[in-house]
Order: C-alpha cells, then sequence, then structure tokens
C-alpha cells in the first residue's frame, strides 16, 4: 500500500479559510448560523471552520456534533457495530441554517443519515454541507456546497484524512486499497468509506 | 452524551460477539463497560425531542412472557420500537401453549412467522438456554426462574454508576436485602457487582440464603478469575453499615412454600428496609428496588419514596439498557454469519 499525499496541513488550512469565508457568504452574514461537525473528524473540522469564522467576523457561531451511527442503513452490512461517538447539538436548530462539515465525500450515505439525523432535532430552515475532500462516486442525489479539494479517485482508492486533533499532524493521501474482505468499518482507520 | 471536547478522546474499540445474552457469567467486563457505553448514547436519544432512532429499522422483535410482567415486558417493546423495530408481543395464556404446545414448538413457530430477536421470560430456570438452542435469531432472557435476569442487573450497575462519585464500583459496599434465595436478580446481579469489585453483601433469613455462602466460600478460592467475593449474611445491621447502595428484594409470596418465613409481618419486623435501618447506610446512600414493590413487607413507603431511592432511575434506565442489548444483540447477528462490509 503506497501513500500519495494531495494536501498539506497548510493546504488544509488554507481550504478551511476559504470555506468559511464562502460560508459567510453564502448566509449574507452570521445570523442564524450553525457548524455541526459528523463524528468523527468532521468535529475538529467544524470547529476550525468556527474559528476562522471567528477571525475574520469577530462572531463565535454555535459548533455541534453528530453521531449517525444509529441512522447507518448497513447495520447488518458491517463486520463489527461501529463505535458510539456521541451527539452534542448545544442550540436549538429550529430556524437556524445548518452546516454539515464532514472530512470526506464519496456515496453521500453518511450525509443522508446525517440529514435525517439532523431533523429529528429541530427544523432547520436549511441544511448545507462542507467536505474537506470529494472524492466522487455518489450514489445518491447529494451534493457539497462547499468544497476544499475536488479529487477524482477510483474505488479501489481509499482516502486518509488525519487531522492534528485526533491523528496528531495535518495531512490528506491516498492510497490503493489493500484489505481483507472481512475487514471492519473504513470508518474506523481514520478513512472515508460511507 | 459526550460532549464535543471528550468526544475527540479514543476509546477503545470492543466487538460484542454474543448472539445470545441469556446471563452475565460470559460476559466480560470489556463488554459490560461497551454496554454501560452504548446505554448512555442510548440515554441521549431518549433526551431528544424525537425518541426514535432507525438503527433496527425493519428488524422483528417477538416478546415471549410465559410469566406475568408489567414493566419488563413494556420496558423491552418500548426499547424495541425506539429503536424503529417492528415488535410482535406473544402471550402463551392466549395461545397455543394453553392447547399444549412445547416452548420448542412455540419458538420454531415464532421463528417461522419471522421473529429475529426473541426476548423471553419462563418460571422454569434455564429455559432460553432451550429456546436458543432452536431458534436461529437471538435470545434475549428477560427473567427464568430463579436463575438469572441480566437486564435487570445491568440496569441496576448503570444506575448504581450514574449515582456514585466517579461512575465507580470498585471498592463501593452494596448491600442486597430480602428474598436472595428465589431471586434471579440476586444471582444476576452477583455476577456483575462482582466484576465490577464492589463489596457485595447479599442479607436475609437464614432459610432464603440457603445455597450462596457456598457460592460465596468458592469464589474467594478464586474459582472464577476477573470475579470477587462476596459477603453473605443474616446480621441486617451488618449489611447495612456504611453501604453506599442499598437494595430490597421482593418477597415473593408465589414461590413461598414449606415454611421458610414464619410470617410476613416478622420479616418486616427484622429485615423491612425502613429509615431507621437505612440510615445505618452511608449519607449519600441510594436506595434501590428492582419491582414490584410490597410497600410495607421488605420496603417501608417513606423509605421507596424518599431522596435516597432511584427507584424510578432505574425503570427509565432499564428502557435504555434494552435499546442498548438489542442493538448490540442485532449487529452480533450478521458478523456471526460472516457477512462482509460494501
Amino acid at each position: 500500500m503506497t501513500d500519495r499525499q494531495i494536501m498539506t496541513g497548510d493546504e488544509i488550512r488554507r481550504a478551511i479559510v476559504r470555506i468559511s469565508h464562502e460560508i459567510v457568504e453564502k448566509q449574507a452574514g452570521t445570523q442564524g448560523l450553525a457548524l455541526v461537525g459528523i463524528q468523527r473528524r468532521g468535529v475538529p473540522l467544524a470547529k476550525r471552520v468556527a474559528d476562522a469564522i471567528e477571525e475574520h467576523e469577530g462572531v463565535r457561531v454555535p459548533v455541534g456534533a453528530l453521531d449517525i451511527t444509529f441512522y447507518r442503513d448497513d447495520l447488518s452490512l458491517v463486520a463489527q457495530q461501529p463505535i458510539v461517538k456521541g451527539t452534542d447539538l448545544p442550540f436549538d436548530l429550529s430556524g437556524a441554517t445548518v452546516v454539515l462539515v464532514d472530512d470526506v465525500l464519496y456515496t453521500g450515505r453518511t450525509i443522508r443519515c446525517a440529514m435525517d439525523a439532523l431533523i429529528d432535532f429541530g427544523r432547520p430552515r436549511a441544511i448545507r454541507l462542507a467536505v474537506l475532500i470529494d472524492r466522487g462516486h455518489r450514489e445518491l442525489p447529494i451534493r457539497a456546497d462547499h468544497v476544499g479539494k475536488n479529487v477524482p479517485t477510483s474505488r479501489e482508492e481509499i482516502v486518509k484524512v488525519h487531522v492534528a486533533e485526533i491523528d496528531g499532524a495535518d495531512e490528506v493521501s491516498i492510497a490503493r486499497q489493500v484489505r481483507a474482505p472481512d475487514a471492519g468499518t473504513a470508518d474506523e482507520t481514520g478513512t472515508a468509506g460511507n | 452524551m459526550t460532549t464535543v471536547a471528550s468526544a475527540q478522546t479514543d476509546i477503545p474499540a470492543t466487538a460484542w460477539h454474543h448472539r445470545h445474552l441469556i446471563d452475565l457469567d460470559v460476559v466480560s467486563w470489556p463488554e459490560i463497560d461497551l454496554i454501560m457505553r452504548t446505554t448512555d448514547e442510548m440515554k441521549g436519544i431518549l433526551a431528544r425531542p424525537i425518541r426514535k432512532v432507525p438503527a433496527l429499522n425493519g428488524r422483528r422483535v417477538t416478546t415471549l412472557f410465559y410469566e406475568a410482567s408489567t414493566r419488563t415486558r413494556v420496558s423491552f417493546e418500548t426499547a424495541a420500537r425506539n429503536l424503529s423495530a417492528d415488535v410482535v408481543s406473544v402471550a402463551p395464556a392466549t395461545s397455543s401453549v394453553t392447547k399444549g404446545e412445547s416452548l420448542v414448538d412455540t419458538v420454531r413457530t415464532l421463528e417461522a412467522l419471522g421473529a429475529e430477536i426473541l426476548v423471553m421470560r419462563h418460571s422454569v430456570s434455564g429455559a432460553p438456554y432451550l429456546a436458543a438452542e432452536v431458534f436461529g435469531g437471538h435470545v434475549l432472557n428477560g427473567g427464568d426462574g430463579w436463575h438469572a435476569h441480566p437486564t435487570q442487573a445491568l440496569l441496576d450497575l448503570y444506575t448504581m454508576r450514574e449515582n456514585l462519585p466517579g461512575g465507580d464500583l470498585r471498592g463501593r459496599k452494596v448491600a442486597i436485602v430480602g428474598d436472595i434465595l428465589h431471586s434471579r436478580v440476586a444471582r444476576s446481579n452477583i455476577w456483575s457487582l462482582t466484576a465490577a469489585g464492589a463489596d457485595l453483601w447479599l442479607c436475609g433469613p437464614a432459610t432464603l440464603l440457603r445455597g450462596m455462602d457456598r457460592w460465596a466460600t468458592a469464589w474467594s478460592g478464586g474459582a472464577i478469575p476477573g470475579h470477587g467475593r462476596f459477603n453473605v449474611t443474616s446480621d441486617i445491621e451488618a449489611a447495612l453499615h456504611d453501604a453506599d447502595v442499598v437494595m430490597g428484594l421482593r418477597i415473593q409470596r408465589e414461590r413461598m412454600q414449606g415454611g421458610l418465613l414464619p410470617s410476613l409481618r416478622e420479616y418486616a419486623a427484622r429485615f423491612q428496609l425502613n429509615a431507621e435501618r437505612v440510615s445505618l447506610a452511608k449519607p449519600g446512600a441510594i436506595v434501590m428496588h428492582p419491582g414490584p414493590m410490597n410497600e410495607g413487607v421488605e420496603i417501608a413507603p417513606d423509605v421507596a419514596i424518599s431522596g435516597r431511592s432511584v427507584i424510578t432511575d432505574q425503570v427509565a434506565n432499564g428502557v435504555a439498557v434494552r435499546m442498548a442489548l438489542l442493538y448490540l444483540l442485532a449487529g452480533a447477528h450478521e458478523a456471526a454469519h460472516g457477512e462482509t462490509p460494501l
């Protein structure tokens, strides 16, 4: 398995700053804005976007964490139960513009689960999607509003997003998949498969 | 529920691989811990405006209760519905069981009708093992005879962890008082509480403790690794002194044949958890009871509703624990059958 770096730490930082500007521009301000990171690596990314917005707008937008484990449609298809990592939405979603933040957009199934989960907590005015990497291969009619980097991939490749908060360093790399057919869920290894 | 900050800390992944849950004797401490953590998440769901997630959408849960039950059956059915499972409730009193159908035939019939998870209660100890032999899905024991009531023991453990400072039972004194002999709740609690490292005391009249001292002595010799010793006594003051947790058990009148107790009044006079006795426990001690209570027999009404009582917490936590177990068991099925991930 050979890893090829596709984003450095600096590139990740610049992409997040750009996404933060795009989010504020699209909302025409920060009024009613809330960020929700999808467990696990979407959570630190959402915090960083909020930090960047605070830096240039002087406003702290609320940040939440969403675990979609109980909304997955593939409990029967994974070899081990995914480990639940916790949902924390310390604000009222009703009427808010919620920007979901995740590391990799792939099939779109995670995002579908996340929208189902969000709607159980309230009725947002709008749900938008920001991702660091869009690697294509959608299986559902879902697209991202804000993308850090579009990366054409094949299904045999895996995209690994590393963030300092969880993995000790910031990096995005791409690798050829060498996995036993009964390997665990991709999410557990820091790669985005769903 | 974890906060944004703590959600980033790595939790060691423990896979759940038990197809059935009949007693806690085969469940390791890391597995019990996994159940407790999954229960935390389920409590989070119960605190939401919509107390329902689609995790078990389309899965079929059947409850088969050969013994009377309100809270356990309703708790399981509520738990299954909160996970979007389809629930079928079989009451043997109005089923073919009254025509002489055997347990094995009933279980086979329910499987043919589509049951995937069978929650059962039976008056015969060990009946769920027989059901598990013939059932192709998962068997979850809702109480069998005097043998085991694992979900009650797990909700008890969860409620203790929630109410004790630090959430740790190591070295904490837990006194279980009442009809130990006939109690499946006590037997399952022995496994989980000794595994949790609690200082466990079982207390009641000698006639209702029969056989327990031999069990306690066998374990003090390290007969089962990872399980600590527990104490057996008829001295209520010694059992309650400095206790962190006081749990009353129901005097099971329906099982009280053969003069085990002179009278309920005498039991109440010597062993009832009343305010005076409970004051022997630590100031912050909690009072528990698995229900249904005989108020005025094993527990005084004022103790049952006092500020120390966590009896209603136990009922509420029961739904969350059962959601966690249904979820974990449903996932274990596919792993056991070697399904591959997409």
